[in-house]
C-alpha cells in the first residue's frame, strides 16, 4: 500500500507508532483513494455502520432494564417504556433502528448488484457481506422474540420448526435448539445470550469487509478498474467523509420519522399481547424485511422442500460472482441486464408483498411465480446473459467519459467496439 | 511435492498429537453443547393427568403436557363415522382411525400442526376437523393430514385411560 511509508511528525507520534502503528492505519483510513464519480448509492457503507453502532449502543441500555424470563419478560419490557427516564426513546429506536438497518442492508446489497461490486476482484468481500446479512436476520429474529408477545412466540415456534424439516436429526435439533419440547424459558435465555453476542461477530466481520475492500479499492458507477491514486481519485477524508456525513443526516431524518411518528407501524399489534403458547395468532407473519424468504417458504408445497427453497434464496448469492459471466461490470454499459435486474428488484418486491398476505388463491400463484422467476434469475440468466449480451462501450477511465464525453460520441461504432474487446481482453 | 519422505518418528507423533488433541477437544465442547438440550427440570414435567368427565360429546379441550397443547376432543358418532369411511389411499400419511384412538369417542392428540408448529383451531376446515391458520393445512375429524403443507398426521402422544374419568398423558 502506498501509505505504509507514512511517519508521524512529532517524536511522540512516531514513538507510539513504531510501536503500535495506529496513526499508520489513521493515515491509511484518511487518504484512502476512492474513486471519484462515487454516487449517493455509495454511502450506505457508512449509513450501516452507523445503524450497528446505534443497535449496539442502545442493545447495551436495554439490557440493564430488560429481563430475560417467560413471566418476566414482556413486563420488563412494558417497565422500560413507561417507568425508565426515556425508555420508551432507547426501546423504539432500538426496534425501528433493525428495519432501518434492513433498508440500508438491501440499497447496499442491490447496488452491488447494479455496479457488478460484487465481481472479481471483489468476490471475497462479498462473501463476508452475505454472512453479515445472515447473521442480522438471525439477531433481528431473537431480539424480536425477547419481548415475550404473541408473534415473538409463535415466531420463535415457526423458524425454530423449520429445522425439524432435516430428515431423521431434525427432531433432535429443534428439541437441543428449545432446550424443552417447545420455545420456553430455556429458549427465551439463550436467545438473549445470542441476540446480545451477534452484534460483535457481525462488528469483526465488518472490519474483515473493510479490510477486504481496502485491498482492491472500491468499484465504481463506471465499474472499471482505475489506478490508485490517480486524477480519477480523490482522497477519502474530506471528500468521502463529507459525502457520506451528508446522506447520513437525510437517512436519519427518515429513521426520525418512523421513531417520532409511527414507531409501530413496522411492527405487529399482536406483540402487544402477552405469549400465549395455547391459543396461534390468525395470521403469523415475520417482519417485513423477512417477507420475501417467507413468501419462497410458504409458495413450495413441501415441508422439506419449501426449507431448502428458502435458504438457497439466500445461499445462492454467495455463488453469484462465478454465476455472472459477464466480463462488464457496471449495469450501466449492459442494456439487458439493466432490464433483468429491475425485472429482479420488481421481483423480490413482488415476493415481499405476497409473503404479507394469506398463502392462498391468487396470492399462492403469484408467490410461486415470483419464486420460480427468483431462481431462474441466478441460475439460467445471468449465466447465459454474459455470453449472448451486446455490452455499451466502457471509458478507460473515469475522467473518460467526462472531458472526452464529445469525443467519445463522434468516435465511429468500429473503434469503440475495438477499445472494448480489447478491454473485455485485457 | 512429487518426492517421496519416508515416513519418520516425527511424522507419527503429529498424527497422534493432532488425533489426541481432537478427542480432547471433543471431549471438551460436548458438555458445551449437551448444555442445550432439556434439563432435568424440563424432563420432569414429563405425565400429567387430566379429568375428563365434564366434557360433552363434540366438545374439546386443550391441556398442556410439556408446555405443548394436547386437544382431548369427545368426538361425536357422526365424526367418528366420518374419520372411519376415509378409504386409506384418499390419505397424504395413511393411518386408519383405529390406529389413532383408544377409545373411539376420545381423540386425545398434540395440538400442533406437523408444518412449523403453530396451534390448529378446531372444527374447521374443509374436513371438519383442524385448520392451521398459519400456512393452511386442513386436517380430518381423525387429526389426519388431509391438505396443506403439513407432511403427516397430528402426532398422538403415549397416554392410559387411568379410569372412565382421568386420562394420564406421558
Amino acid at each position: 500500500m502506498s501509505d505504509s511509508h507514512y511517519t508521524p511528525k512529532s517524536k511522540v507520534g512516531k514513538w507510539f507508532n513504531d510501536r503500535l502503528p495506529l496513526l499508520t492505519l489513521a493515515n491509511h483510513l484518511t487518504d484512502y483513494p476512492t474513486p471519484k464519480n462515487l454516487n449517493y448509492w455509495w454511502t450506505f457503507g457508512g449509513i450501516l455502520t452507523f445503524c450497528l453502532i446505534t443497535q449496539i449502543v442502545t442493545g447495551l441500555v436495554l439490557a440493564m432494564h430488560y429481563v430475560a424470563d417467560t413471566k418476566l419478560a414482556f413486563a420488563s419490557v412494558e417497565h422500560i417504556m413507561r417507568d425508565v427516564n426515556y425508555g420508551w426513546l432507547i426501546r423504539y429506536v432500538h426496534a425501528n433502528g433493525a428495519s432501518m438497518f434492513f433498508l440500508a442492508v438491501y440499497i447496499h446489497i442491490f447496488r452491488s448488484l447494479f455496479y457488478g461490486s460484487y465481481k472479481s476482484p471483489r468476490e471475497i468481500i462479498w462473501i463476508i457481506g452475505i454472512i453479515i446479512y445472515l447473521l442480522m436476520m438471525a439477531a433481528a429474529f431473537m431480539g424480536y422474540v425477547l419481548p415475550w408477545g404473541q408473534m415473538s412466540y409463535w415466531g420463535a415456534t415457526v423458524i425454530t420448526n423449520l429445522f425439524s424439516a432435516i430428515p431423521f436429526i431434525g427432531e433432535g435439533i429443534t428439541t437441543w435448539l428449545w432446550g424443552g419440547f417447545s420455545v420456553d424459558n430455556p429458549t427465551l435465555t439463550r436467545f438473549y445470550a445470542l441476540h446480545y453476542l451477534i452484534p460483535f461477530l457481525i462488528l469483526g466481520l465488518v472490519v474483515l469487509h473493510i479490510w477486504a475492500l481496502h485491498v482492491p479499492g472500491n468499484n465504481n458507477p463506471v465499474g472499471i478498474e482505475i489506478k490508485k491514486p490517480s486524477n480519477d481519485t480523490v482522497p477519502f477524508h474530506p471528500y468521502i467523509v463529507i459525502k457520506d456525513a451528508f446522506a447520513l443526516l437525510l437517512f436519519m431524518i427518515v429513521f426520525a420519522f418512523f421513531v417520532f411518528y409511527t414507531p409501530n407501524i413496522l411492527g405487529h399489534a399482536d406483540n402487544y399481547i402477552e405469549a400465549n403458547p395455547l391459543v396461534t395468532p390468525a395470521h403469523i407473519v415475520p417482519e417485513w424485511y423477512l417477507l420475501p424468504f417467507y413468501a419462497i417458504l410458504r409458495s413450495v408445497p413441501d415441508k422439506l422442500m419449501g426449507v431448502i427453497a428458502m435458504f438457497s434464496a439466500i445461499l445462492i448469492l454467495v455463488a453469484l460472482p462465478w454465476l455472472d459471466t459477464s466480463k462488464v461490470r457496471s449495469a450501466v454499459f449492459r442494456p439487458l441486464y439493466k432490464q433483468f435486474y429491475w425485472i429482479l428488484v420488481l421481483d423480490v418486491l413482488v415476493l415481499g408483498y405476497v409473503g404479507a398476505m394469506p398463502a392462498e388463491g391468487l396470492y399462492l400463484l403469484v408467490a410461486r411465480i415470483a419464486t420460480a422467476y427468483y431462481f431462474i434469475h441466478f441460475l439460467i440468466i445471468l449465466p447465459f446473459l454474459g455470453f449472448i449480451e451486446k455490452t455499451n462501450p466502457v471509458p478507460l477511465s473515469i475522467t473518460e467519459p467526462v472531458v472526452a464525453g464529445a469525443a467519445m460520441a463522434t468516435r465511429s461504432d468500429g473503434e469503440n467496439k475495438i477499445e472494448n474487446n480489447l478491454k473485455s481482453l485485457g | 511435492m512429487s518426492d517421496k519422505k519416508p515416513k519418520n518418528r516425527r511424522d507419527f507423533i503429529f498424527t497422534a498429537t493432532a488425533a489426541a488433541g481432537a478427542v480432547g477437544v471433543g471431549a471438551a465442547v460436548w458438555p458445551l453443547v449437551d448444555q442445550m438440550n432439556p434439563d432435568a427440570s424440563v424432563k420432569a414435567l414429563a405425565s400429567t393427568e387430566v379429568d375428563i368427565s365434564s366434557v360433552k360429546p363434540g366438545q374439546s379441550i386443550t391441556v398442556v403436557w410439556r408446555g405443548k397443547p394436547v386437544f382431548i376432543k369427545r368426538r361425536t358418532q357422526e365424526e367418528i363415522d366420518k374419520a372411519r369411511s376415509v378409504s386409506l389411499e384418499e390419505l397424504k400419511h395413511p393411518e386408519k382411525d383405529e390406529d389413532r384412538v383408544k377409545n373411539p369417542e376420545w381423540l386425545v392428540m398434540l395440538g400442533i400442526c406437523t408444518h412449523l408448529g403453530c396451534v390448529p383451531l378446531s372444527d374447521k376446515g374443509e374436513y371438519d376437523g383442524w385448520f392451521c391458520p398459519c400456512h393452511g393445512s386442513h386436517y380430518d375429524t381423525s387429526g389426519r393430514i388431509r391438505k396443506g403443507p403439513a407432511p403427516i398426521n397430528m402426532e398422538i402422544p403415549e397416554y392410559v385411560f387411568l379410569n372412565d374419568n382421568t386420562i394420564k398423558i406421558g
